[in-house]
């Protein structure tokens, strides 16, 4: 609820000769920011929207419903104005009262009462029904002050006529968003008594500061009063009003109210929120006639107490609530009554047949509040306040404030006797505040005069110990400041960070730690970007359904091993993830709409539960997903069509294992249910699974509503990638001598998987053979059944020597033999 | 007889004059200076010329060879130049096409902003703590002095995983685990990660978002320490002609709070719908670290001071590169992330 204080109520407490922007900047600099200022009357012309006094209302020629109403509005002469509202056509031939009006002449801009989005007219010479209209009485809404437009605004009698409008209704509302639960910054009161210290003036208490209600005779049974449990509600008061008239308060009141956002209800629940507004108390008021006492015909029983077990409550919005045993309530002879700092209860609620209340001022502790407004879901202006601290001296202000009020506004009597139940009056120690702390926390001087002065003029009061030292007691509405560095944080506030001279930490660097999965993780998006896959960051909160699509026939998925979200945004997103394939294929399909070609990346956390430990496993992970046409779409061809299949994300981890220098990864057949059982593979370094990549199942392609083309992936467990990265790798020696090529073919069985052919070349061809890469993988018929080749080129060198053909044929030789002897392998001519 | 070595000389000429194609080269020369050409048939016809004639007449036909001989490496030389003009002139392209691509990738631009942030304060000595993203309530609230109900929690909506544990609603939680870690060492990192609010996706708002948080504690850090830093910050990453203001402002675990605001970098300053017509952005919050939570994590009061700071990482992004929609963050679209 952003707290809006209108600047005219606030100057009842304090001169204010700031603009309001720069009053603005002021308050927002010392921590309470201004999000917004609001100008009432700021568009109301000085010359054409003015104070009128209606001098007849009579009846039109030719219209039941308009009337003709002459009005004063300071010229020499009145004009005749014809209006349909009906609480001016309701006067015709009547006694007319005072009335004073606001009168827009013609020229004047304001809202057409005719549109509801708030839209303005020009007014314009006009005749209603062949009667002239020399201007328009307003009502409320034309002039934009509320949403009322059925009659017109009557002002206060003591309006001058013929003063501009804006000098009698204008106002400058500052809309605030403080942050923190500070109970002293919720009140017109607090604004003042912050802008006071904020521009050295005197703060004027004249208005609340009420005389103790005049001393009368005693009553003092008219309500027992009875708090059981203290550390709940610190403080309880209640005072007797009789007579009250219930009716519309007063039109400043409303005015007030209206601009700090509440609406005008009648005059006993507008004084209550009126006094919660001005001071931050909230309070409320009991038909005091339908509270009962424990017995009949006994005063009426007010017990402050926890709800019991299956309690239930009415509260004023007509819910009925069901409470539970840390609940606080207000409870009479007949049970619950209010909700305690929340909500009343319907049953003794005042009507218009009011005529006795029961006000009552009181402090609730505030976690509890809003522990339970909270779990009953209702925030009220008043557990707003309650739940932010309050300090329980101000009941009295507050109460007798309002009964004050009651009784000028309201034609209520004051019954003096004021029941007060104060189990334990606060006492605040000292605390105290050295200049050395200030200067050790702010990094300069602070002379002691100064911060006396700073902390005084926020009522705190200050009693120097010693030349360095003061003892500060903080005022009771400071419930917030209780140790040193509170105090040096007014000071600092007050003072203006601004005036804080920028400097560099003088401390020694601490300890540098390197940290080798940072690097390597930074290592790991360069060298994937390098390859020129795109980087993708998604939500960890994802669907469980979906991560299901990824174990087709929901092969070695369980649902229990997932964390789950308890109040997520959405039902269907309500899990942490335990794969970044499942968003990064949903990244796929949304953007298939737009490209053709995709070739993504993510590096991010998953979360696995661990048995017996509260919070989970968050493992770093990568994955690759390759989709659509190896080649971007280019005008020189170039390339073919040919979409990205197993080897692309197979190349993919090679890129990344030769940069990262790890060695000899070992390559098995994938076996993980969203791949495709014969395109998938599963890569250890070290005895230790790396991860798995390949192609993703047809069906968990189709489940994604993917188009049906193959789609490489990619899943790495990061850490293990990164904890194998080598970066002591030595160099090997480059040789001066010129190498020898060769190319052999071999005929082999066809499932020979062909990295052991490779692997038996490199063997038995020793030093001397420095690099062996296959350049060409080959089936056809005329091989023979079962048969495929594979080419090698072959690169022999010496690091000492020019190699003479006999020894190249010899190492040559040695292959072709080994090749036939161990792997069945011809020689292809 | 002696052929007329001058008419000899002239249809030589002429015909070695209309070649233009490097083929016909060798064609012309065997024709005439081949060992069955014209010259060749000249100097064989010497045979029969009388002994006093023979040396003249076989001068001047060496000397026509010689001559036909430099007028063939002219010629071909003058042939070369016309092929290599007629191809300069045909094998001009359309420099309007587009190059062939390289197929560079894109970091996500959090990624990118991310680097910056860490670069920035790495040159001031800070260095990275990464911390869990799923928490404690203890860590994530509790012990940065943010009790259960208090009202200070009404500054994050949470995601509840389980009793006692939540997403962390922000990085903070990372400054105790990292306390705890290094005490009684001082310390002098930055804190990056993702965080979660339980917040409607809209435009401005989002229930992911990746967070900076840092933290310096020592013996001697002050608050004008912390502005120094901030405002070394702001201007490596916004330019050096910001101008900072500071404002007070609340923090459970800090104390004293305040907020860092720079001159709004779209309209400087004069008010525009970015800066909500303020003038101002916001840098950042920060503060002086909490006794208490000092305390939490496991330094004494008495002998260290702290200052801790947080800021947003899309944020500035947005800033820097004009995006109006948070939403584009993470939902990848890539016409999106290819931008950057």
């Amino acid at each position: 609820m952003a707290l809006r204080i209108p600047l005219s109520w606030m100057k009842d407490f304090v001169d204010v000769d700031l603009s309001a922007s720069e009053l603005a900047e002021r308050l927002t600099v010392a921590g309470m920011e201004v999000e917004k200022i609001h100008t009432i009357g700021g568009d109301w012309a000085p010359d054409l929207i003015k104070v009128g006094k209606v001098l007849s209302v009579s009846a039109h020629p030719d219209a039941d419903r308009l009337c003709l109403v002459s009005v004063d509005h300071g010229a020499s002469a009145p004009l005749t104005v014809v209006t349909g509202a009906p609480n001016l056509v309701s006067l015709i031939g009547k006694p007319l009262p005072t009335l004073k009006v606001a009168l827009a002449l013609v020229g004047a801009e304001v809202i057409d009462g005719h549109a509801t989005d708030g839209r303005k007219i020009k007014l314009k010479p006009a005749k209603l029904r062949g009667v002239p209209s020399e201007g328009m009485v307003c009502s409320e809404y034309e002039l934009g002050l509320s949403q009322e437009h059925e009659g017109i605004l009557f002002l206060p009698d003591d309006a001058p006529v013929g003063a501009p409008l804006a000098q009698v209704l204008g106002d400058t509302v500052l809309e605030f968003d403080i942050k923190g639960g500070f109970a002293h910054l919720q009140s017109v009161f607090g604004i003042a008594r912050e802008t006071g210290a904020i521009t050295r003036k005197a703060l004027n208490k004249n208005k609340i500061m009420l005389s103790a209600p005049p001393a009368g005779q005693a009553d003092p049974g008219f309500v027992k009063l009875e708090i059981t449990d203290p550390a709940l509600c610190r403080r309880y008061m209640a005072m007797r009003l009789e007579g009250v008239k219930v009716g519309p308060s007063p039109f400043w009141m409303q005015q007030r109210l209206t601009r700090a956002g509440m609406r005008p209800i009648n005059v006993v629940v507008d004084i209550t929120n009126y006094v919660m507004l001005e001071l931050g108390q909230p309070l409320h008021a009991f038909d005091l006639d339908k509270l009962k006492g424990s017995k009949k015909g006994e005063p009426p029983l007010i017990r402050v107490r926890r709800a019991t077990p299956g309690e239930t409550i009415t509260t004023l919005d007509g819910v009925e609530r069901k409470l539970e045993d840390h609940m606080l309530l207000i409870t009479d002879g007949g049970g619950p009554v209010a909700v305690a700092g929340v909500m009343g209860g319907q049953e003794s609620e005042v009507d218009a047949s009011t005529t006795r209340v029961l006000l009552e001022s009181a402090n609730f502790e505030f976690l509890n509040n809003r522990r339970t407004s909270q779990a009953l879901k209702l925030r009220t202006e008043a557990s707003d306040r309650f739940g932010r601290n309050l300090e329980p001296e101000l009941c009295q202000t507050a109460i007798h404030r309002a009964a004050g009020l009651l009784v000028e506004w309201a034609g209520a009597t004051l019954h003096p006797v004021v029941g007060d139940v104060y189990p334990a009056p606060q006492t605040r120690p000292a605390i105290s505040l050295s200049g050395a702390f200030i200067r050790r926390v702010l990094g300069v001087e602070v002379p002691q005069k100064e911060a006396q002065a700073l902390l005084t003029s926020l009522e705190f009061s200050c009693q120097p110990t010693d030349p360095d030292t003061l003892a500060v007691t903080p005022p009771p509405h400071r419930q917030d400041v209780n140790r040193p560095a509170d105090l040096v944080e007014e000071i600092a506030r007050l003072t203006g960070y601004d005036r804080l001279p920028p400097t560099l930490i003088r401390d020694a660097l601490p300890p540098q730690r390197r940290s080798k999965m940072l690097d390597g993780t930074e290592g790991v998006r360069d060298i994937l970007t390098g390859c020129g896959l795109d980087e993708i960051i998604t939500y960890s909160i994802v669907s469980l359904e979906d991560e299901r699509r990824l174990y087709p026939e929901d092969q070695g998925f369980d649902p229990q091993v997932y964390l789950s979200v308890r109040n997520p945004l959405s039902a269907e997103r309500a899990h942490l993830r335990r794969r970044l394939l499942t968003e990064g294929l949903n990244t796929l399909r949304t953007n298939l709409r737009f490209t053709k070609r995709l070739a993504l990346f993510e590096v991010g956390a998953v979360f696995l539960k661990v048995q017996g430990e509260t919070l989970p496993k968050e493992h770093k992970r990568l994955s690759v997903l390759l989709t659509g046409p190896r080649n971007p779409a280019h005008w020189h061809g170039g390339g073919t069509q040919e979409p990205f299949e197993f080897f692309d994300a197979k190349g993919v981890a090679e890129a990344l294992l030769n940069a990262l220098e790890i060695p000899q990864p070992q390559w098995e057949r994938g076996d993980d249910p969203a791949y495709h059982p014969g395109r998938s593979a599963r890569v250890m370094v070290n005895g230790q699974v790396l991860g798995q990549l390949g192609e993703l199942h047809p069906r968990v392609v189709e489940s994604f509503g993917l188009p049906m083309q193959p789609v490489a992936a990619l899943e790495f467990d990061l850490e293990a990638l990164v904890e194998s990265w080598r970066e002591d790798k030595k160099m090997d020696g480059l040789s001066i001598h010129p190498p020898v090529l060769e190319d052999l073919a071999f005929v082999v069985d066809e499932a020979l998987p062909a990295h052991q052919v490779a692997k038996l070349i490199a063997q038995t061809g020793g030093s001397l053979l420095k690099e062996v890469v296959l350049f060409d993988h080959y089936k056809h018929e005329k091989l023979g059944v079962g048969k495929k080749s594979l080419a090698y080129a072959l690169t022999y060198q010496a690091p000492d020597r020019t190699l003479t053909d006999q020894e190249v044929a010899k190492v040559r030789g040695k292959i072709i033999q080994r090749l036939e002897k161990d792997l069945g392998a011809v020689l292809r001519g | 007889m002696l052929p007329n070595l001058s008419s000899l000389k002239t249809d030589a000429l002429s015909q070695l004059e209309q070649i233009q194609s490097p083929d016909d080269l060798p064609v012309w020369y065997r024709a005439w200076l081949g060992r069955k050409g014209h010259l060749t048939e000249a100097l064989r016809g010497l045979g029969g010329l009388s002994a006093e004639d023979r040396p003249k007449a076989g001068q001047q036909v060496n000397q026509l060879k010689e001559e036909l001989e430099q007028a063939f490496q002219a010629r071909q030389e003058a042939v070369k130049n016309l092929a290599l003009a007629a191809s300069l002139a045909g094998g001009a392209l359309d420099i309007t096409l587009p190059g062939r691509p390289l197929q560079g990738g894109h970091l996500h631009i959090t990624t990118r902003t991310l680097r910056k942030i860490r670069q920035i304060f790495g040159e001031m000595g800070f260095q990275v703590y990464e911390a869990p993203e799923v928490e404690t309530d203890e860590t994530n609230f509790g012990l940065l002095n943010i009790p259960p109900y208090h009202p200070a929690r009404d500054m994050w909506d949470t995601f509840w995983v389980d009793d006692g544990v939540v997403l962390r609603t922000h990085t903070s939680p990372g400054q105790i685990r990292c306390m705890r870690e290094y005490h009684p060492q001082p310390i002098r990192v930055i804190l990056p990660g993702k965080c979660y609010r339980y917040e409607a996706i809209t435009p401005r708002s989002e229930h992911q978002f990746f967070q900076v948080e840092g933290l310096a504690i020592g013996r001697n850090i002050t608050m004008t320490d912390l502005i120094g830093t901030m405002r070394e910050f702001t201007l490596k990453m916004y330019g050096e002609s910001r101008r900072l203001r500071l404002r007070g402002s609340y923090f459970p675990f800090t104390e004293p709070s305040i907020e860092i605001d720079m001159d709004c970098m779209i309209c400087q300053g004069k008010g525009c719908r970015v800066c909500k017509h303020t003038g101002w952005l916001e840098v950042g919050g920060a503060g002086m670290v909490h006794p208490v939570v000092l305390e939490n994590g496991g330094y004494d009061p008495g002998e260290w001071t702290g200052f801790a700071f947080g800021m947003g990482v899309e944020r500035p992004a947005m800033l820097h590169h004009g995006i109006e929609d948070i939403r584009y963050f993470y939902s990848n679209d890539l016409r999106f992330l290819h931008q950057f």
